[in-house]
C-alpha cells in the first residue's frame, strides 16, 4: 500500500548472518569513494568555511549596482550591492551543513526510536506508532514548513530550523527500520536471547540495533540529503535566514529577487545551487554504497560480465544462458586440483563413459 | 521423444561428457563441477545424489545452461539426443554450443525444470492458468486461447488437482498443491527431460510420498526421463533406476539403484548408505561419515575424499583417481583407487549385488532392478578386509550381504504404487 | 482491505483540518500582530478585519470548542474565508483559478517522468554491466540537485540562451487568447515545457535508481529463472520480472509523491507558473494567512487523496493482498 501494509523490502537482510562480529566492508567502487571524498571536502568547509572568507559577506561595498562577474579581486563575482560571492558560498556552507546534519540526527534517533519501538513490540503500540508515522509521512512536508515558516519570524535559529525539518522527515526512516525489526524479531538469535530471559532493553540494543546499523546509516543520509534540499528550498523562499546569516539557498533568494537568471549573473545563481547539488550528490552516492552492502544483488550486478572484458575472454553473456568459456589449456584457472598437470589415468582402463556394450566387464 | 538405441533398450537421451563449471573467472575462480561424465537413457530416472555444496544443483542448472552468474561453464559437451520429429529434434545438438535461439526452442519442449520450492518458483502475482498456458503461447502458435486453456485444465486434472485452480494465485494454494502444479507445468509440453531439484525436500513427509508416487506414475505412463536431485539417498533407492553420486565437485560412483545399494564401490556411498536406517529388513547401526565437506575453494590434493575415507591410501592422498569400470555391462564406475585392480577391495566395498553375477540383467536403466532375479547368490567377494572403520563395525559388512535383508519384491518397487490410481487422485 | 485504510484516512483528514485550525493560533503574539495588521491595510475594511479576527480567536465571545465547530461547519460550506491580499476575492476561487494549471503540469510530468524513469531502470537492471551503469551517478547528480537550481539552469539555457522557450508565467499575457484555440493551446504547451521538463528530469531519476534496484532484486528470484528455462520470448520474461519489481514503487508512492509536491512548488515559483505554487509564495510575502491556510488544506487532501489512489493501485496489482480479511 502506499502507506500502511506492504512494507519497504525487509528482505535483503534477511539471507546475511548477524552482523556482529562479521566485518564491516565497505565496497571500494568508486561511486563510494567518489561521494566520500566530496562529503569530506564539504564538512572540511563547514568548518573552516567562514574563516577563510576574504570579505565579510554582508559588507555591503555599494548601495545598488551591478553584480560584477568573476575577477581577481572577485573570484566568484559580487552580488548587485558588491557583496562578494565567493565569501558567502563560504559562509553559507556552515549554516546548510549544521542544519541539514542536525535534521538528520534529530530524524533518525526518532525513526529508531519509533521504528524499532513499533517492530519489536507490536501489538497496539505498533499500531499507534505505525499510525503515527502515516501521518507525518502523508503531510506534504514542504507545504507544511512553507506555512510554519512563514507564520513564524524569520528565524536564523540555525538549531531550530534543523529540529522543525527533522519532524518532517523521520517518518520514511520508522517505516523501514520497523519493517527490518519484524523481520529481525523471528530470527532465531533473538528468539535464543528472549528464551534466555536476556531484558529487552538488551536485546534491542544488543542484537537487533547492530544488525541495523547499515539501514540506519542508509536512512541517515537520506535524511541529511532531504534537510539540504529543504532547508535550501525554504531559505530560498526568504522564509528563513536570508541576512545577514548566510546560507545557500539564501543566495538564491537574492539572485532570484534580480532575476539573475534571466540577466544572465550565472555566477551568483550556479555556485551556491551547484554546491547543493554536490553535497546532495555525495550523500547519494555514499548510499549507493550502503545499498550494495547491505544488498549483495546489486553488488555483483555485472561482474562476470566486466571481469571477463578484463580478462580479455570474447563471450558473450546474455543473461539467462550460462556462458561457456573454453580457458587455454594450462592457464592456472583451467587446471582443476588434485590433478598435476600430467597426469593420466591408466592406459588399461578405459573411463567409465562408452555406451553399453562396451567396456570392460568387471565383477569384483 | 525417445532416444536411439536397441529396440527395447532405451538409448542415450543426454550425454554429459567432461563437464565443468567455475564460479567466477581467473585464479581464484572455484571449481564446482569438475570434469562430470553422466549419462541419462530416456525414461529413466536418474538420481544425483550428494551433500549441500557437492555441485550437484550446479551440475544440472550448467547441463541445460540456465546456471546464473557468476557460473561459467569452462569445458566439456552436452549432447541432447533427439527421435523422429520436427527439425529440432532431428540429430544430437551440443547444449553448450547452441546459441540462445536453439535453446530458447528445446527450452521447455525438451527439458524442463522443477524447482525445490514453489512458492519461489511461481510468480506471485500471476495466475496458475497464465503461468500453464504462457509454455504452450510461446511454443505451440497453432494453439489458439481455447485450446491452450484446455489443455491447462487437462494438465492440472492430471495432477489431481481441480480446474477452477485456473484462475487462483499460487498464494492460494498449499504447498503440496503447488508443488503438483510446478509438475503439471513441467509436463505441459510433453518433455523429454524432466529436471528435478530437491521436489520434495521442502514439503512434509506425508505429501513428499504422495507426490513422489504421483511422479511416478506419471512417468510411467508418458515415458519421461527425470534427472532427480536430492541429498536423500533413500528417496533414491526407491524411486531412481540408476543413481549418481557426487561430492565436491566429482562424480564419484555411478550404478544402477538396486546395486547402488546392495553393492556400493565407493567408499563415500558406503558411508552415505550407512547413514540411514535400511528401508527393509533388520536394522543396523547408523554410522555417517565423520568430517565434512571440503571448502571448494580450497579443496584437498588428490582425491577429495580421501579427509574422511577410511580407506584412504597413499596415492589417494596425491592423485585424483580416474573413473574405474566396475560391475557387469559397463555404464557402472566408482572414481577410487581401491578400484584398480591394484589393490585389494575391502570386503564392504567388493560385495555382489543383484546384477552382478554372469547373466545378469541388463545394464542399468534398462529395467527398473524390480525385475532383476531374486536368486542370486549374494557372496562376498572374499578379499580380506583391509584394516579401517570396517574393522570396527560390528556387523562388518556381512548386515548388506545378509540374505536376509533382502526385501522380497526386489526392494526398489514403490510400495502399494499400483493400488494408487490417478483418477482417483488425491485432491489436496 | 480498503475498509481498513478508510478510517487511517478519515483521521488524517480530521487532523490537517486541525492542524490547520490551529495555526494561526499557535503564532507567537507579535507574529500575529503583524499579519493582521498588514491584513487590515490590504483589505481596507474595518469589518472585514474584525470578522478575521474573530475567526482567529481574537475578541471571539465564543469558547474554543464552538470556534472549532464554526470552522468544520464553514468548510462543509466551502467556505475557505476571504484572500486578503485579494480582497474580496474568497479564497476559493483564488484556488479555483490556480489549481488547473498546477494539476495540468504536475500529472503530465508526473506520468511522464514515472514512465521514462521506470523504464530506463528496468533497461538499465536488464542490460547490467555495461556502458548503462554508468548513467547511474549522472542521475544522481539530478536528483540530488534541488529543482528550482535545474529550474534556473533550464531558464539559462534553453530560454536565455537558446531562445526556445520562454522564461516564465503561464502564457503570453500580451496576445491573449483564451479558450481551446489552437494558438492558445500551443502557446500553454510553449510556457509548460520547461516547467515540466525541470520536473521529470529531477524525479525521473529517483523512479529509474529504484526501479533498476527492484528489477535487480526480483531477477534473481526463482520464478525468472523458471521463466528463462520455459524458453519463453524475453519480452515475456523481463514483464514478469517488472510486474514484481513495481510493487515496491506503488508502496513508496506516499513518500515520492511529497517530493514531487514540493518540487512542483519551487518550480512553479521560479518559472512564475501561475499555479498553486506561486500562489502560496504570493500569499506567504503578502502574509495572506487565510489564502495559506486554504491551499494547505487543499494541497493536503490532494495528497491524501493521491495515497489513496496508489493504495487502490497496489491491491489491484498484488493478489496476495487481496486475501487479508
Amino acid at each position: 500500500m502506499a502507506v500502511t501494509t506492504t512494507e519497504p523490502a525487509a528482505v535483503a537482510v534477511e539471507a546475511a548472518p548477524p552482523l556482529r562480529g562479521r566485518r564491516l566492508r565497505l565496497p571500494r567502487s568508486p561511486k563510494v569513494l567518489i561521494g566520500l571524498g566530496l562529503l569530506i571536502v564539504f564538512l572540511i568547509l563547514a568548518v573552516v568555511g567562514p574563516l577563510i572568507a576574504p570579505y565579510n559577506p554582508s559588507a555591503d561595498l555599494a548601495a545598488s549596482g551591478t553584480p560584477q562577474a568573476p575577477s581577481a579581486a572577485h573570484w566568484l563575482g559580487t552580488t548587485q550591492t558588491q557583496q562578494d560571492v565567493l565569501s558567502q558560498l563560504l559562509a553559507g556552507g556552515r549554516s546548510t551543513i549544521v542544519v541539514s546534519f542536525l535534521a538528520g540526527v534529530v530524524a533518525t534517533i526518532i525513526a529508531v526510536v519509533v521504528g524499532v519501538a513499533a517492530g519489536y513490540l507490536g501489538g497496539l503500540a505498533d499500531d499507534l506508532l505505525s499510525m503515527l508515522a502515516n501521518i507525518f509521512l502523508v503531510m506534504p512536508a514542504l507545504l507544511l514548513l512553507i506555512v510554519i515558516f512563514g507564520f513564524l519570524p524569520a528565524s536564523s535559529n540555525d538549531l531550530l530550523i534543523g529540529a522543525i525539518i527533522a519532524l518532517t522527515g523521520w517518518a520514511w526512516g520508522a517505516r523501514v527500520l520497523r519493517a527490518q525489526t519484524l523481520s529481525l524479531r523471528n530470527r532465531d538469535y533473538v528468539e535464543s536471547a528472549r528464551i534466555t530471559g536476556e531484558s529487552t532493553v538488551r536485546i534491542i540494543g544488543w542484537e537487533i540495533v547492530p544488525n541495523l546499523l547499515p539501514i540506519i546509516a542508509s536512512s541517515f543520509l537520506f535524511t541529511v540529503l532531504y534537510g539540504v534540499g529543504t532547508y535550501t528550498a525554504i531559505a530560498y523562499l526568504g522564509l528563513v535566514n536570508i541576512d545577514p546569516h548566510w546560507s545557500w539557498g539564501g543566495m538564491l533568494f537574492w539572485a532570484q529577487s534580480v532575476n539573475a537568471q534571466v540577466n544572465g549573473y550565472w555566477w551568483w545563481y550556479i555556485p551556491p545551487g551547484l554546491a547543493v547539488a554536490l553535497l546532495g550528490t555525495a550523500l547519494a552516492l555514499l548510499n549507493f554504497g550502503i545499498d550494495e552492502f547491505i544488498n549483495p544483488r546489486l553488488r555483483a550486478a555485472g561482474l562476470t560480465r566486466r571481469r571477463a572484458r578484463q580478462a580479455g575472454i570474447p563471450a558473450r553473456f546474455p543473461l539467462g544462458v550460462t556462458p561457456v568459456v573454453r580457458l587455454p589449456a594450462g592457464s592456472p584457472a583451467g587446471r582443476p586440483p588434485g590433478n598435476p598437470p600430467t597426469a593420466r589415468p591408466p592406459a588399461d582402463l578405459p573411463a567409465a563413459r562408452p555406451p553399453a556394450g562396451a567396456g570392460q566387464v568387471d565383477t569384483r | 521423444m525417445t532416444g536411439q538405441g536397441a529396440p527395447g533398450r532405451p538409448g542415450p537421451l543426454i550425454e554429459v561428457r567432461g563437464l565443468r563449471v567455475d564460479y567466477g573467472l581467473g585464479p581464484d575462480a572455484v571449481h564446482a563441477v569438475i570434469d562430470a561424465d553422466l549419462t541419462l537413457l530416456s525414461g529413466t530416472v536418474l538420481g544425483l545424489a550428494g551433500e549441500s555444496g557437492s555441485g550437484k544443483s550446479t551440475l544440472a542448472y550448467a547441463m541445460t545452461r540456465l546456471l546464473r552468474a557468476p557460473g561459467i561453464i569452462t569445458g566439456g559437451q552436452v549432447l541432447l539426443h533427439g527421435g523422429t520429429g520436427s527439425p529440432a529434434e532431428a540429430g544430437t545438438i551440443n547444449l553448450l554450443a547452441a546459441d540462445e535461439g536453439q535453446l530458447r526452442e528445446l527450452r521447455w519442449s525438451h527439458i524442463a525444470v522443477v524447482m525445490q520450492s514453489a512458492m519461489h518458483a511461481l510468480n506471485p502475482v500471476v495466475t496458475i492458468g497464465a503461468q500453464l498456458t504462457d509454455v504452450l503461447a510461446a511454443h505451440r502458435v497453432r494453439m489458439d486461447k481455447t485450446e491452450r486453456r484446455e489443455r491447462a485444465a487437462f494438465l492440472l486434472e492430471m495432477v489431481g488437482i481441480s480446474a477452477d485452480n485456473l484462475r487462483r494465485y499460487p498464494h492460494q494454494l498449499s504447498g503440496g498443491m503447488r508443488q503438483r502444479v510446478m509438475i503439471a507445468m513441467a509436463l505441459a509440453l510433453e518433455p523429454a527431460v524432466v529436471i528435478m531439484d530437491e521436489p520434495t525436500t521442502a514439503l512434509d513427509v506425508v505429501t513428499q510420498r504422495e507426490i513422489l508416487t504421483e511422479l511416478a506414475d506419471l512417468q510411467r505412463e508418458l515415458s519421461f526421463a527425470v534427472l532427480f536431485i536430492t541429498h536423500d539417498l533413500s528417496l533414491l533407492v526407491e524411486l531412481a533406476d540408476s543413481i549418481a553420486v557426487m561430492y565436491a565437485g566429482r562424480l564419484l560412483e555411478q550404478a544402477a539403484a538396486a546395486d547402488l545399494y546392495r553393492a556400493p564401490r565407493h567408499p563415500y556411498t558406503l558411508g552415505l548408505l550407512r547413514s540411514f536406517p535400511p528401508l527393509h529388513g533388520p536394522s543396523r547401526p547408523l554410522t555417517g561419515i565423520p568430517g565434512s565437506p571440503p571448502d571448494l575453494r580450497t579443496p584437498p590434493p588428490g582425491c577429495p575424499f580421501h579427509p574422511r575415507c577410511g580407506f584412504a591410501m597413499d596415492i589417494c592422498r596425491t592423485e585424483m583417481p580416474p573413473a574405474f569400470s566396475t560391475g557387469a555391462g559397463g555404464g557402472r564406475s566408482a572414481t577410487c583407487w581401491l578400484q584398480d585392480r591394484a589393490h585389494e577391495v575391502p570386503a564392504e566395498l567388493a560385495m555382489a549385488g543383484p546384477g552382478s553375477g554372469p547373466g545378469a540383467g541388463p545394464g542399468p536403466g534398462g529395467t527398473r532392478p524390480a525385475q532383476a532375479p531374486l536368486t542370486d547368490a549374494v557372496q562376498p567377494a572374499g578379499a580380506a578386509a583391509l584394516p579401517g572403520p570396517a574393522a570396527g563395525l560390528p556387523e562388518g559388512g556381512a548386515s548388506l550381504a545378509d540374505p536376509a535383508a533382502v526385501p522380497p519384491g526386489g526392494g526398489a518397487s514403490l510400495p502399494d504404487a499400483a493400488s494408487t490410481t490417478r483418477a482417483t487422485g488425491p485432491v489436496s | 482491505m480498503l475498509a481498513r485504510k478508510l478510517p487511517f484516512y478519515a483521521l488524517t483528514f480530521v487532523i490537517a483540518i486541525t492542524i490547520d485550525f490551529f495555526i494561526p493560533r499557535l503564532m507567537p503574539g507579535n507574529a500575529l500582530d503583524a499579519v493582521l495588521a498588514k491584513a487590515g491595510s490590504q483589505m481596507g475594511s474595518p469589518q472585514a478585519l474584525h470578522a478575521l479576527e474573530k475567526l482567529y480567536g481574537i475578541d471571539n465571545p465564543a469558547g474554543l470548542p464552538t470556534q472549532y465547530a464554526q470552522f468544520w461547519e464553514s468548510l462543509a460550506h466551502g467556505n475557505l474565508g476571504i484572500s486578503t491580499s485579494s480582497y474580496p476575492t474568497p479564497v476559493t476561487s483564488v484556488i479555483a483559478t490556480a489549481l488547473p494549471w498546477t494539476v495540468a503540469l504536475v500529472g503530465a510530468a508526473t506520468v511522464i517522468s514515472f514512465v521514462l524513469g521506470t523504464g530506463i531502470g528496468i533497461l538499465v537492471a536488464w542490460r547490467r554491466g555495461t556502458w548503462l551503469d554508468s548513467l547511474l551517478p549522472v542521475t544522481t547528480f539530478f536528483q540530488a540537485a534541488p529543482y528550482f537550481f535545474l529550474a534556473f539552469l533550464a531558464i539559462e539555457l534553453f530560454a536565455v540562451k537558446l531562445g526556445w522557450f520562454p522564461y516564465g508565467l503561464g502564457q503570453n499575457q500580451l496576445d491573449y487568447q483564451s479558450g481551446l484555440a489552437p494558438g492558445h493551446i500551443a502557446d500553454l504547451l510553449d510556457h509548460a515545457a520547461l516547467p515540466a521538463l525541470t520536473i521529470v528530469v529531477a524525479s525521473a531519476a529517483g523512479w529509474m535508481v529504484g526501479m533498476r534496484n527492484q528489477m535487480l532484486t526480483t531477477m534473481d528470484e526463482d520464478y525468472v529463472l523458471i521463466a528463462q528455462a520455459k524458453g519463453l520470448p524475453k519480452q515475456k520474461v523481463i514483464w514478469y520480472a517488472a510486474r514484481n519489481a513495481i510493487l515496491p514503487s506503488v508502496s513508496g508512492f506516499s513518500l515520492a509523491i511529497g517530493f514531487v509536491v514540493s518540487g512542483a512548488l519551487l518550480t512553479e515559483i521560479v518559472f512564475s507558473y501561475p499555479g498553486i505554487g506561486f500562489v502560496l509564495y504570493q500569499a506567504v510575502i503578502n502574509h495572506d494567512a487565510p489564502l495559506m491556510q486554504g491551499i494547505f488544506l487543499i494541497i493536503t487532501l490532494a495528497v491524501l487523496a493521491a495515497n489513496l489512489i496508489a493504495d487502490f493501485a497496489y491491491l489491484i496489482l498484488d493478489p496476495r493482498t487481496r486475501q487479508e480479511a
